[in-house]
This record gives structure tokens, C-alpha cells and sequence, in this order.
């Protein structure tokens, strides 16, 4: 039998293939093989930038006596002197009541607009509210935090000031907030569900539960990254913004007096500042003009928003979509136009 | 009636017979069809060519993905006026060999090669890759169209190579409207798209997808025409549509398919290479490799003893 | 058993109860539905006489955007004109300007740079950009405002403004480094990470089976990208700049801080001296006015302003979800 004899040996004069020659282009294709590179590195350049100058002024500005330091009352230059204290707890505090008010209404409303979802009406106007409320500025929603909260019924989630009830404080400014992180909550917690395979739900009514039982028991649990993924997104849109604390916090730089007795609930009720209203009023646009404070300020509130996207990385990891939960509405999109027709006969996306 | 309870239990009594459904008449002057009983198909019959001409020589190639040879010291000749086919079991390296001849293999990082491939003697790895493409055509196993018209797609790589016209002027000069109609003859689509070029690709049917691939790959008008499996996502009758174009396109073309059915092999090709495990084990007319082979290896993989 | 699994088996089965959980949900749905129309319509009564006040002319120019706030503050009405007397065609022009350069900036960059991403940047490269992108889209308003007002406005006074400059429009309006193109190269950058990372995260879900098509057909990759990756992915590259612009839109913080001091009504026929000119946009306009919100007349015009960029979110929403409806459509046909 020709040719059973002991395989080949493999050449020693070996090719590794060459990169394709972007000089054989055309002009017109080099000048835009040229744009993207010109476009991709100008990115990189400011993306760097950005994070090189906040680190060498944060670490030029930021000691570590700040942090655990309150503002200094009283003098004229009352931002200038004392630590970021206050704005810290501040920045905890409102993204804390913001959290807690957006996180079960996200969810609920996620968990009926997927399992449950009639009138088919009702739904779809929810769906596209909720989708609006994320485009609507965040200033918008203050003005129309405030006048809610001055009206007569509710000024108990502030303090009487000096003429009658602003409707500023934590309580209200958490409650403003949560508009802001609903919209994402909602949307990670409904993308979840969508994504959940048949098979789970099927097999919880093949038991004889309920939607609701399958929902709280099995569907929720099934989901918890993508619910967390959500929150945290919703956390890093709280804290990072500034329209929202100036109108409806005030512009206390420290948590003002508590009112009344009740141990939570009046620090709640007070006033007092985030760090980014602390930045702003610290910066030459604000009152005070210590920019040192204010670079301080931001780096830390930095740091908050790299230590909130490292969870959020770390729990969309193992997941197919990005953190932003676009990645399978991408893919939607882009898949619309690939066939229609498969013949394998499964549905005709790549 | 209680939703929660389950429905009352219905016997199935079967009072009649089941209804077969009676063998369909074969499409006239069919000749592919395997008659009850028969174990092999038959060769489609076709006109001899007269003359072959040999285009793409493969000499002597080894190609590699990372550390793993998977094609070993394979020599072949392409020839115009013959349809090629390599068979073998799945890893015998005939696909990737297949896609080394128009330097596809090179988008794999870590892709290494050895030995020569020529086409009309000069070695493809001089060539510019993208001029090489052309005159080297290739189609896929999943119909892949672009989502845009059936003209456009056919005129897609005619479109792309001369920028330096216009391009509304381009896409619709005579020249290139004519080249589309002559590419989607030659596949035999014309006749079934000619009302509408401008319909979306994506909802002809599959067969007819395949079909228009095949037409855009036929655009350029290439030498050699590269065919990966191509019906392998079909069904019978579009396969069997497509098995007759492969025979009368390869007058013009020189054909190399792909196929680890081995009764297409035997339905289409003039000549049959043999692969195992990288090497090529016996090569020849196909005629002499399905009845009589010379290796034992062949005998049983034509006999169906693996693969 | 798993506590979840023993819950389950134990859990209440039974049409009722299942009644009850979904009107509670439901009833979770219709109290946000409820907030949002409340919003729309309180923040349109409180507006309600300003808009009355002053009627189409609202939208129009008459004096000057800060002498009549002015008036307002000071309960002293200009002549000729009632207090509540507004005309917000500098604080809209601001808006249009800032938000349609910044938008179109950024979506031409960002499809170049998504480009670099996706197809010619070496895997190490995009893989130190992936994170580096995600935070600059977290970056706080503030903060870009920060670096804004004590980076990038000193270095445009000193390099880009010339004195010359200054001194030829000092009668009219003083320029320095908050202005125009501060605020649109800032907006620029903080809506370039959403839209990179949509372009990017789509250009990625583009089949390669047309890839490797094209490349078989002997098409370089440029001309790839352009034909049919960049074809198949602007449903996507329109969602986003959708998003992108809302996002502009209502930036009020960063460009309170950097689009300098007056409520200017840019000029594009100034020439040059265009792109140095302050502007206010109405988010920007809304936000420094914050502490006039007790004062009547003042309060009910930023309510008008307010009222002005809900309804364009409102009318952005709208426009998102009719391309979102084309594509469909087009999905289907296609």
C-alpha cells in the first residue's frame, strides 16, 4: 500500500501570514483608515487626560484628615476651611433614600410589566412614561420635586424654615433622586426577566404556583445581577448629580440641626450638602473659590463612581450584555436586518 | 370547570388507517434521483470539456493553526473545465485548505504556512490579497447576502474596486448592469429575480440565497471558483438546482467544492481528492476513486467504515 | 433543599392570591404613570402665566435675557412691560447651538472612533479603553464643569482669545474663556463615551459571516466597514444619538459653569468672534436661577423654561420611539 509510510515531517521554512497592507489601499480609503486611527487616539488622549489631572490634583489636594473633618462654621470663608465630612454623609444619605424609594418600584413595576402586563394599554404606557422619565433633564424633575413638596400635605418630609416649608431636605431630595435611578433599575430588572429561559417559569406552573410565587421565589433570585447591576447604575447617576442637591437640599455646606427627636427621621428632615453641590459652591462658579477643596471633593466622588462601575463590571461579567444592559437591545437591532430566513429552521438571527 | 384541575383523560381509538403519503413524481429529466434500493447515486451527466487547463497548482503545502499542522505536504492541481472535489472526514483539513487558497486562512492570528500555491504561476502570496480574491472566489456553507438589493449585492465587489468614479454614476451604469444580469445567468437566477433587482436579498429563499451568493461570487468573473459545502443548509431540490449549475459553470470556472456528503462527491465531481488528517491520501478521477481505490484508507471511508 | 426551593413548594398557590399580587404591581405601575402626568401638568400650571403673560412672544427677542430677570427679581417691571414681560430667544438659540454642534461632533468622532475600536485597535489597546471609556460616562456633570472652569477656559483665554478680540466687543459683551466653544467641546466629550460604546457594542454584532463574505470577495476592510458593517448598524448609531442629544439637552451644571457669564445671544455673522461669545442654554439658565424660585413672577418664568425642556424631552422621547418603530418595519421588510 503506496503512501503508509510514516507521516511527513513538518518543513522547517515556515510563513506567518502577513498583515494586510493598508499602502495597497486607495487614497480615499487610507485618509479614512488615517480618520479612525486620528479618532481613536484623540479618544484615548482625553480619556487619559481627564483621569491623569484628576489624580495628580486629588492627590495634590485630598489629605485624609478631610474626610473624617466637618466644614467650619461660622467664618465668611466657611467652605474654605474644614474638611468634606458632611458632604460625604450627604452624598450616603441621599443615595441612600433614593435607592430604597427606586429599587422596589423598579422592580415591582418590572415584575408586572413582564409576567403580568394587562391591559395591554396600561402597560405600554408605562413602558414608554418610564422611557421618557429617562430622558427628562434632571433639573426639570427638582422643579417639579420642589413644588410637590411644598404643597401643604407634605411638608412634613422637610423642615419649616424661616419662610414656612421650602420643601428642602434629605427626605425629599432622596425622593427626587429616585426618579433618576428608576428608569435604570427598571430597565436592568426587565431586561433580566426577558432573558430568563422558558423552561424556569415553565416548570414553576407545572408545580401549581402561581405567577406571583414563581416571580418572588424563582424568576427574582434568577436575576439578582442583573437587579443589582441596575441598582448600581441608578446609585452612580444619584451621586453624581448636582441639580437635584441645589434645588432641593439647600446650600448648607454642613447637615443642619436636626428636628425634632426622632433618631433617623430628623437627619432626614434636615438639610445639608453632597459633594457635588460642595464642588460646585467650592468652585469659581459657586460662592467660595478654594478649588483646592474642590478637586479634593471630586476625587474622592471619583473614587465613588470607579468603585460602584468595578461592581457593576463584576457582575455583568459573566453576562452577555455590557453594563449599560444595551447589549442585547443592540444586538436586536443590529440582528433585524440579518435573514429572516434560516434554514435550520431556528430563528434567523446569527 | 376548575382551571387547576387537569382535562378528563380522552383513549385514543385509532379507527382508521394512518394516511401515507404516496411517492411524488420525480421532476422531468431529473438525474440525480437514487431509485429505490439503489445504494449510490448517480453521476450527473454532463458534456466533456474538451480542453483543461490547469489554473491553481498546490504544491507541496503545509498550513498551521498555533502549534497544530492541520494540512501535511498536500500537492493538487486546479483545473478549468473540472469540478474538484475535496471529501474527507470532519479535521481532515480540506476546509482549511480550501480557504488557503484564497489566503482566508491569513484573518486567523496564529495561521503559518509552508510550501506553494500558484495561481497561473505566479504564487498567490505575491499577489495583492484583494486582487487575489477576485480572480479566487469563494462561497460559504450559510448563504451569507448583505442586507441590501439583490443588484446591489452582485455588483458589490464590482462597486468596490473602481472608486474612482462616482458613485450614483457607478451604480447604475450600463456596464455594470450588465455584468449583474450576466453573473445572475450564469447562476441560473435570473430568470427568477429579473422582475425586481432592487428587492432585499434577504427574502429570496434559501436556495435562491445560495444561488445569489453565488452570482456575486461569479461577478467579478473569477478564475477559480471556491465552494464550501454550499448545500449542506439546503434542501433536496435547491441542491440538487445547484449541483446542475456547479456542472455548467465548469467550462468557464475551475471548480474546487468542499463536501463531506459523499454522494454529492460522486453526483458532481470530475476529480476527487482524498483527505485524512491532514494528508492527502489518494487522488484521482472520480470514477477510479469511489470504484476502485488505491488505498485502503479510501476504500473504507467511501464504504462509509468512518467518517 | 435549598431554602428558596422549600419556599417555593410551600408557597401559596391559588388564583387569588395571584389577583392580589398583580393589582399591587399594577397599582405600583399606575402610582408612576400618575407621578409622571402630575409632572407634566403641575409644571405646566405653574408655568401657565408666564406663558399667558406674554404669549407667542414668549418664544421671541426683546430686551435682554438678564435685564429682564432682573426686572423680575427687583419687582421693578421694565418700561413699557409687565413683570412677568420674558423673551427666552437667546436662552432657545443657546440651547439649539450648543447641543446640535455637540451632537454632531460627537457622532461623527464617535463612529470613527468605534472604527479604531472594533476593527483596527490592537486587543491590548481596547482592552485598557473598554474601562477608561465606562468611567468618563460616569464622570459627574460637576466634575466635568471643575475641569472645565479651571483647566480648559483659562487655556482658551489665553491661547485661542486674542486681546484684540476682546477690546473690539468690550461695549457689548466681555469675552473670556467661558463661552461657546468651551461649552461645546466639553458637552462633546461627555456625551462621545454613550455613543462610543452603543456604536462599538453594535459594530461588534454585526454578523461575521458578511464579514468574512466581503473579505472573500476581495473588498478591503474599509470599504467593508463602510458598505455594510456601518449599513447594518445605524439603527443602533440613531438610537444613541437620540439619547446623546436628550442627554445635551438637559446638561445644566457643566454648562452653568463654563458657557460664561450673560445671557448672550451668540451671533453666528460676528465671524470668528462667534465661537468666543457667551451663550446660556435654558437648562444652564434654570439651574444659576435656583435661589429666585420663592419670588412669584421669577418663580412662574422658570417654570415656563422648564416646562419648555419637558416638552422637548418629551417630543425627543417621541422621535425615539418613532425611529424605533421605522426600524421594525424595516426589520420585517427587510
Amino acid at each position: 500500500m503506496a503512501g503508509a509510510a510514516a507521516s511527513p515531517t513538518p518543513p522547517t521554512a515556515i510563513a506567518r501570514p502577513p498583515r494586510e497592507r493598508i499602502s495597497s489601499w486607495p487614497l480615499a480609503d487610507r485618509m479614512f483608515y488615517g480618520l479612525a486611527w486620528l479618532s481613536g487616539i484623540g479618544l484615548c488622549v482625553i480619556a487619559l487626560w481627564i483621569v491623569v489631572f484628576m489624580l495628580i490634583k486629588g492627590i495634590a489636594y485630598l489629605r485624609p484628615a478631610l474626610l473624617w473633618t466637618r466644614p467650619a462654621a461660622g467664618s465668611i470663608h466657611q467652605t474654605q476651611a474644614g474638611g468634606i465630612l458632611d458632604p460625604v454623609e450627604g452624598t450616603l444619605l441621599v443615595t441612600a433614600v433614593g435607592t430604597v424609594i427606586a429599587a422596589p418600584l423598579g422592580i415591582g413595576v418590572a415584575v408586572w410589566l413582564v409576567e403580568y402586563g394587562r391591559p395591554r394599554a396600561l402597560a405600554r404606557a408605562v413602558d414608554s412614561g418610564i422611557e421618557m422619565l429617562a430622558g427628562v433633564p434632571s433639573i426639570v424633575l427638582a422643579l417639579f420635586g420642589l413644588l410637590f413638596f411644598s404643597q401643604g400635605v407634605l411638608t412634613f418630609v422637610s423642615q419649616p424654615a424661616a419662610s414656612g416649608a421650602l420643601g428642602q431636605s434629605f427626605l425629599a431630595c432622596g425622593a427626587v433622586m429616585s426618579l433618576i435611578a428608576l428608569p435604570l433599575i427598571f430597565a436592568s430588572t426587565r431586561e433580566g426577566l426577558e432573558q430568563v429561559p422558558p423552561r424556569l417559569r415553565e416548570a414553576s406552573f407545572a408545580l401549581g404556583k402561581t405567577r406571583a410565587t414563581t416571580s418572588r421565589y424563582v424568576l427574582l433570585p434568577a436575576i439578582k445581577p442583573s437587579i443589582a447591576a441596575g441598582t448600581v447604575l441608578g446609585m452612580g447617576r444619584i451621586i453624581g448629580d448636582t441639580a437635584i442637591v441645589t434645588l432641593l437640599l439647600g446650600g448648607a455646606a454642613q447637615l443642619t440641626e436636626p428636628v425634632g427627636h426622632a433618631p433617623v427621621w430628623s437627619v432626614l428632615r434636615g438639610t445639608g450638602s453632597t459633594l457635588t453641590s460642595y464642588i460646585y459652591y467650592n468652585s469659581p462658579s459657586g460662592e467660595g473659590n478654594a478649588h483646592e477643596k474642590a478637586y479634593a471633593a471630586s476625587f474622592v466622588l471619583l473614587l465613588m463612581v470607579l468603585g460602584l462601575n468595578a461592581i457593576v463590571t463584576r457582575l455583568t461579567r459573566d453576562s452577555l450584555d455590557g453594563p449599560r444592559g444595551a447589549g442585547s437591545r443592540i444586538r436586536s437591532m443590529v440582528g433585524r436586518f440579518t435573514p429572516v430566513r434560516d434554514m435550520s429552521g431556528t430563528a434567523g438571527r446569527f | 370547570m376548575d382551571p387547576l384541575m387537569p382535562p378528563p383523560i380522552r383513549r385514543i381509538v385509532l379507527d382508521r388507517e394512518p394516511t401515507v403519503a404516496p411517492p411524488r413524481e420525480p421532476p422531468s429529466g431529473a438525474n440525480g434521483s437514487a431509485s429505490a434500493g439503489a445504494a449510490l447515486a448517480q453521476r450527473i451527466a454532463r458534456q466533456p470539456v474538451a480542453n483543461t487547463r490547469e489554473r491553481m497548482s498546490i504544491e507541496g503545502v503545509w498550513l498551521a493553526y498555533g502549534d497544530n499542522w492541520v494540512v501535511r505536504d498536500v500537492s493538487l492541481p486546479v483545473r478549468q473545465g473540472e469540478v474538484l472535489a475535496l471529501i474527507g472526514a470532519s479535521g481532515s483539513g480540506k476546509t482549511t485548505l480550501l480557504r488557503s487558497l484564497n489566503r482566508l486562512t491569513e484573518i486567523t492570528p496564529g495561521a503559518a504556512r509552508a510550501g506553494r500555491i500558484a495561481l497561473d504561476g505566479t504564487d498567490i502570496h505575491e499577489l495583492e490579497v484583494n486582487y487575489l480574491r477576485r480572480r479566487v472566489s469563494m462561497v460559504f456553507q450559510q448563504p451569507n447576502p448583505f442586507p441590501m438589493s439583490i443588484y446591489d449585492n452582485v455588483a458589490y465587489s464590482l462597486a468596490e474596486q473602481n472608486p474612482e468614479r462616482g458613485r450614483r454614476r457607478r451604480r447604475r451604469s450600463p456596464e455594470l448592469g450588465q455584468a449583474v444580469e450576466d453573473a445572475l445567468r450564469r447562476a441560473g437566477l435570473l430568470d427568477e429575480v429579473a422582475g425586481d433587482l432592487d428587492r432585499s436579498a434577504l427574502r429570496l429563499s434559501g436556495g435562491q440565497q445560495q444561488r445569489l451568493c453565488i452570482a456575486r461570487a461569479l461577478a467579478a468573473k473569477p478564475q477559480v471558483l471556491l465552494l464550501d459545502e454550499p448545500c449542506s443548509a439546503l434542501d433536496p431540490i435547491s441542491t440538487a438546482t445547484i449541483e446542475e449549475l456547479i456542472i455548467s459553470l465548469r467550462e468557464s470556472v475551475a471548480v474546487v467544492i468542499v463536501t463531506h456528503n459523499l454522494q454529492q462527491a460522486f453526483r458532481v465531481a470530475d476529480h476527487v481528492a482524498f483527505m485524512h488528517l491532514g494528508e492527502l491520501v489518494e487522488y484521482g478521477p472520480s470514477e477510479q476513486v469511489f470504484d476502485r481505490p488505491r488505498e485502503q484508507r479510501t476504500r473504507d471511508y467511501v464504504s462509509g467504515a468512518f467518517g | 433543599m435549598s431554602g428558596g426551593a422549600r419556599q417555593l413548594i410551600r408557597g401559596r398557590s391559588g388564583a387569588a392570591s395571584d389577583k392580589r399580587a398583580e393589582l399591587l404591581l399594577g397599582a405600583l405601575g399606575v402610582i408612576v404613570l400618575v407621578l409622571i402626568a402630575g409632572m407634566v401638568v403641575t409644571v405646566v400650571i405653574k408655568a401657565w402665566p408666564s406663558f399667558s403673560h406674554n404669549g407667542l412672544g414668549w418664544f421671541g427677542t426683546g430686551a435682554e435675557v438678564d435685564s429682564e430677570l432682573r426686572a423680575m427679581r427687583e419687582a421693578a417691571p421694565l418700561p413699557g412691560h409687565g413683570i412677568l414681560y420674558f423673551t427666552s430667544w437667546p436662552l432657545i438659540w443657546g440651547t439649539i447651538i450648543t447641543t446640535v454642534a455637540a451632537v454632531a461632533l460627537a457622532l461623527i468622532v464617535s463612529i470613527f472612533a468605534s472604527i479604531f475600536l472594533t476593527e483596527f485597535a490592537p486587543a491590548r489597546v481596547r482592552r485598557t479603553l473598554d474601562p477608561v471609556i465606562r468611567l468618563l460616562a460616569g464622570v459627574p456633570s460637576v466634575i466635568y464643569g471643575l475641569i472645565g472652569i479651571l483647566a480648559i477656559a483659562p487655556w482658551v483665554n489665553e491661547h485661542l482669545l486674542s486681546n484684540s478680540r476682546k477690546k473690539s466687543v468690550i461695549y457689548v459683551v466681555q469675552l473670556n474663556g467661558n463661552n461657546l466653544t468651551t461649552g461645546t467641546l466639553i458637552l462633546t466629550v461627555m456625551i462621545l463615551p454613550i455613543m462610543v460604546a452603543i456604536t462599538a457594542n453594535a459594530l461588534e454584532s454585526v454578523p461575521a459571516s458578511w464579514r468574512e463574505g466581503s473579505a472573500a470577495l476581495g473588498v478591503n476592510r474599509w470599504r467593508t466597514i463602510r458598505r455594510v458593517s456601518l449599513r447594518a448598524v445605524w439603527p443602533a448609531v440613531a438610537a444613541g444619538t437620540v439619547l446623546a442629544t436628550a442627554r445635551a439637552l438637559g446638561e445644566a451644571v457643566m454648562l452653568a459653569m463654563v458657557t460664561g457669564g450673560s445671557a448672550f445671544q451668540a451671533n453666528p455673522l460676528d465671524g470668528f468672534t462667534f465661537f468666543f461669545e457667551p451663550v446660556r442654554p435654558l437648562a444652564a439658565q434654570i439651574f444659576l436661577e435656583s435661589e429666585g424660585l420663592t419670588i412669584g413672577p421669577l418663580s412662574h418664568t422658570i417654570y415656563a423654561m422648564g416646562a419648555l425642556l419637558l416638552v422637548s424631552a418629551a417630543m425627543l422621547s417621541l422621535v425615539g420611539w418613532t425611529v424605533k418603530q421605522q426600524l421594525a418595519k424595516q426589520g420585517v421588510r427587510a
